[in-house]
């Protein structure tokens, strides 16, 4: 008898820090990186008689996302408080949503290889960051004391929550590369997952077909995932041992849901606990916050704000440039690598596909160590665009040749250098005046009358020493194409 | 000058009569010799009261401030926020807590030149009817100072009748303006819900707690109303710019005041000499030639189970910041994060506070919130239907305060039921988040204060003022203060 097959059912749930420069519900910066406890005021604070007030870039941005990922945006939604007690909540309750979140329904498609995905996307809502922990030990049990830092509390952040379509730890991390393609391209989120500001909790559980019935394995949340290695590794670490536990028969059924953690270095998850029922957070409406209500108008008018999206500007690329599919979702997986290529291409007098092979080899090597910056680093770089189209004009033209053309580049990219002004500092600019080569081909031809006899005699294949003799006079500068054109007008030789 | 109106005092100071120095260091002087008696004030803001004092002093001179109540001293219940000023919500939970902000009403009623003398006792939190919850002892009634004050704005209401401020804010949730100036016999106005900023107001219950005027007269309220109204980037509930034009000339007449009288509200568990006392009121109305009509009002049953579940639902979810950790009281036995949050708030809230805070985590608890919160707001939604439809009837409706005049101390503290009751006339005001004005019409066989309120449409405050002025116009019962051994 055979192992009994299985399928592995994915959820998951998609934290993104939005990219406003005041918080939620209080006007305090947003800024990463400032000292402890500086960006902090009555209402992020929790001061008694403080009272929020709804940051509507807020909403237009966790709207943009749901339009996005393809959602519904309900005429109506508003804010529910959840209850719970911990030191970096002061207010403790999380202002959220439970039964009106700002977006619905969404889809989003991904690849993994050449196949082709689907993810529903249940709900995109609108909520506040917590404060960050420092806890003097690993973590807050069992530490001697632990500090709060309250500037990253009330952050706007969006929760994303998918339908549980997907089926392996590999395709967990495409879509979720996929969503923060999607979320940087729109501008909603930097998403940078080593900061914080995009995180993924897994719910992960098994379908089993043991002898024609069907058991379900406990639906095990792994939270905090941070890094979209992570998501793929744990969910199948989780996979295959809910599966082994299943087999030796120690997984629990149909059990309450099992909160579990991710240890990067021991490759494993940990159970934290388990549920004996779902978690009372004493939801109600937040009595302090009016209904947000959006009009059909406005959802039009922030559709029509979004930049074309990924999925667009790849198979645009395919059509326009002649790429293949490969190389254009590579240079659209990132907006700002995809806004680098087209300024090249917009500057380059030739093939597309010449540009393409550049920034996907040598642009992106540069960038190899930026990750999550690449963009950044590239905005920043001082090789600009345009620069990059002038170098790749000059070696079009033949003034250099390819080897040299990617010294240039390098030069050019630390630098800010010119192509042009790196070409000559570097000496390789080919001669191409043809009074000065036509000098010394004659030259050329006046010291060496024997082979001038043989190729005359119709031992062509003798030009090359001569072609050889000018090249060696000017240091390889000489334009060889010219040279040859020079020795055969001379020569008569058509 | 203690018997001046507020709008009296601010014309002589004005007129350089008097200095606002001289009117400060009067009342607090007042204060002083008084407070020993009624326990009204738990902080008195002598040094910073006349320090300003002098400053307002100039700027009225320098013709800065052209405010009506420009130098007038004003106390504030303790559950408004001060800079500055220790505000501690009659709580043990925020017994050394001092604001780094001021409430938005404190800016406009400083802007104005107005000066806050003190902060005033209170139920805790604004959770009780007498004035007896707090941490800090309880206030007493001046017109007898065996008797309770009326809660929770009891401090309030108790000052301004023993002339130790002229003008006081208090806050009302179920009644708690209303309430306790029927008990003590002066006035008082609960504006519309969103027409006074709530920033800065300690929430107890956010979809009904609204900060209101209180003083000798319906004027002197009105005036105060005038500064503190309008709308607030604060506050996403105040939004709506409604501007109150309370300076109309006094009406000889009523004419075309149509006035509601709910029959039932007279019928069961009301006191002969409250009944007698509101309806002799309406009896007056009808006399300056105001349409009075009986009307039955219904849901009767329903608003005070309403009123407790929605109220103690957002207190129980308000109250969890005062977790042990960021400021006010910490539990000095507690040694692990879990006895921080239950000793500290153990020991540091009060029996009602809890009770309230239980009652409110069981009607939101899953598997309950069905059949209590929201039930409890769909009665709430059925509440305001019925005013709405009221209200085209009738331009104001006329009712009792309390079914009661003040009780003796302790008489009720552990019954609460029967003190819940005793909100029975004024919690479907919140529920429907109505203004309303509460004005002295009599007093019991005991010498006691009798009140009664107008009630009316959202944002009506301005047609509530002027059949208030018109009242106290034809009677005096607010102009009677009360007398005793603390005098
Ligand atoms: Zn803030």
């Amino acid at each position: 008898m055979g192992y009994p097959e299985y399928q592995v059912i994915i959820g998951l749930e998609i934290h993104a820090e939005l990219a406003t420069e005041s918080k939620v519900f209080c006007s305090c910066p947003t800024t990463f990186g400032a000292a402890p406890n500086t960006q902090v005021c009555p209402i992020c604070l929790a001061l008694p008689g403080a009272l929020p007030v709804l940051n509507e870039k807020a909403v237009e941005l966790a709207v943009k996302a749901g339009l996005a990922l393809g959602c519904e945006i309900p005429p109506f939604s508003r804010f529910d408080r959840k209850h719970y007690f911990y030191p970096d909540l002061p207010k403790a309750f999380q202002t959220s949503q439970l039964d009106h979140p700002l977006c619905r329904s969404g889809i989003v498609e991904f690849r993994v290889d050449d196949q082709t995905y689907q993810v529903r996307i249940n709900r995109v809502h609108l909520e506040e960051e917590a404060g960050k922990s420092v806890h003097s030990g690993e973590r807050l049990q069992g530490s001697h004391y632990s500090l709060m830092d309250l500037n990253r509390g009330g952050l706007p952040l969006i929760e994303i929550v998918t339908e549980p379509d997907l089926r392996s730890g590999e395709q967990a991390k495409a879509f979720l590369e996929r969503l923060r393609t999607i979320l940087r391209y729109i501008e909603v989120s930097d998403c940078k997952m080593q900061e914080g500001s995009l995180r993924c909790d897994a719910n992960v559980n098994l379908s089993i077909n043991d002898n024609g019935k069907n058991v379900r394995t406990s639906i095990v949340e792994i939270k905090n995932l941070n890094s979209f290695r992570a998501v793929e590794r744990a969910i199948n670490y989780e996979a295959q041992r809910q599966y082994e536990d299943y087999l030796d028969g120690n997984m629990s059924l149909n059990a309450g849901k099992i909160t579990a953690g991710w240890s990067d270095a021991e490759g494993r998850t940990y159970v934290q606990r388990q549920k004996e029922q779902a978690d009372d957070y004493f939801y109600f409406p937040d009595p302090d916050l009016v209904p947000i209500e959006i009009s059909a108008e406005q959802v039009e008018s922030w559709r029509s704000q979004l930049p074309e999206l990924p999925a667009e500007r790849e198979a645009r690329f395919v059509t326009q440039y002649g790429l293949s599919a490969y190389d254009a979702g590579v240079l659209t997986a990132a907006k700002g690598i995809a806004d680098f290529y087209e300024t090249v291409v917009e500057n380059f007098d030739g093939d597309p596909k010449i540009v393409a092979n550049w920034v996907m080899g040598e642009v992106l090597r540069m960038l190899k160590d930026a990750g999550d910056e690449a963009e950044q680093a590239l905005a920043e770089a001082p090789l600009k665009p345009h620069m990059l189209a002038e170098l790749l004009q000059l070696l079009q033209s033949g003034a250099i040749n390819g080897n040299q053309a990617k010294e240039v580049f390098a030069e050019m990219w630390t630098s800010g250098k010119d192509a042009a002004v790196v070409v000559k500092e570097r000496g390789f600019e080919q001669i191409s005046d043809t009074a000065a080569i036509a000098e010394l081909v004659n030259a050329v031809i006046a010291a060496n009358p024997k082979v001038i006899a043989d190729i005359q005699g119709g031992k062509t294949s003798a030009m090359g020493f001569l072609v050889g003799q000018v090249m060696k006079k000017t240091a390889g500068k000489a334009n060889p194409k010219l040279v040859n054109q020079l020795i055969r007008e001379q020569l008569n030789i058509t | 000058m203690l018997n001046m109106t507020a709008l009296a005092l601010a014309k002589a100071i004005r007129a350089k009569k008097l200095s606002v120095t001289e009117a400060v260091a009067e009342y607090i002087k007042q204060i002083e010799q008084t407070n020993p008696h009624l326990n009204t004030f738990l902080t008195v803001s002598k040094d910073t009261a006349l320090a300003r004092a002098q400053t307002i002093q100039a700027q009225i001179a320098a013709g800065e401030i052209t405010s009506p109540l420009a130098g007038v001293p004003i106390a504030l219940k303790d559950n408004i926020s001060t800079l500055g000023i220790r505000t501690t919500c009659a709580a043990k939970m925020l017994e050394n807590y001092v604001p780094v902000y001021n409430a938005t009403v404190v800016d406009r009623l400083e802007q104005a030149g107005m000066i806050v003398i003190g902060k005033l006792n209170m139920d805790e939190f604004a959770m009780g009817g007498s004035s007896e919850t707090g941490a800090y002892g309880t206030v007493r009634n001046p017109w007898d100072t065996e008797r309770v004050a009326g809660g929770s704005s009891g401090g309030s209401a108790a000052a301004v009748a023993a002339g130790e401020v002229p003008l006081a804010l208090g806050s009302d949730t179920g009644g708690s303006i209303r309430q306790p100036c029927a008990f003590c016999g002066v006035t008082g106005i609960k504006p519309t819900y969103g027409a006074v900023s709530r920033y800065g107001l300690v929430a107890y219950a956010s979809s009904l707690d609204q900060v209101g005027s209180i003083g000798r007269t319906i004027d002197d309220c009105a005036a105060v109303l005038s500064l503190i109204a309008g709308p607030d980037d604060n506050d996403s509930t105040c939004v709506i710019s409604k501007t109150f034009t309370f300076d109309t000339p006094l009406l000889e007449r009523l004419a075309g005041f149509r006035i509601g009288l709910p029959r039932n509200y007279f019928a069961g568990g009301i006191n002969a000499d409250v009944a007698q006392a509101v309806l002799a009121a309406a009896k007056e109305l009808a006399a300056a030639g105001a349409q009075v009509e009986e009307f039955d009002m219904p849901l009767m049953d329903y608003m005070v189970p309403a009123y407790y579940i929605i109220a103690c639902a957002e207190a129980s979810s308000n109250l969890s910041r005062y977790d042990g950790l960021k400021y006010g009281y910490r539990s000095p036995a507690a040694e692990t994060l879990a006895e921080v949050y239950r000793l500290s708030r153990s020991e540091g809230f009060g029996l009602e506070v809890k009770r309230r805070i239980m009652l409110g985590s069981f009607v939101l608890s899953s598997g309950y919130y069905d059949a209590y919160y929201k039930k409890a707001l769909q009665t709430r939604t059925l509440i305001k239907q019925a005013y709405d439809r009221l209200f085209e009837r009738f331009d104001m409706i006329l009712s009792p305060v309390a079914p009661t005049t003040a009780y003796k101390l302790g008489e009720n503290v552990d019954d609460p039921l029967k003190m819940y009751m005793g909100d029975i006339y004024t919690v479907s005001v919140n529920l429907a988040g109505l203004p309303a004005v509460a004005l002295p019409c009599g007093f019991d066989r005991q010498n006691l204060p009798i009140g009664f309120q107008l009630i009316g449409a959202a944002f009506s405050e301005s047609k509530l003022v002027s059949a208030a002025r018109t009242y106290q116009h034809r009677t005096s019962f607010h102009l009677q203060q009360p007398g005793g051994a603390w005098v």
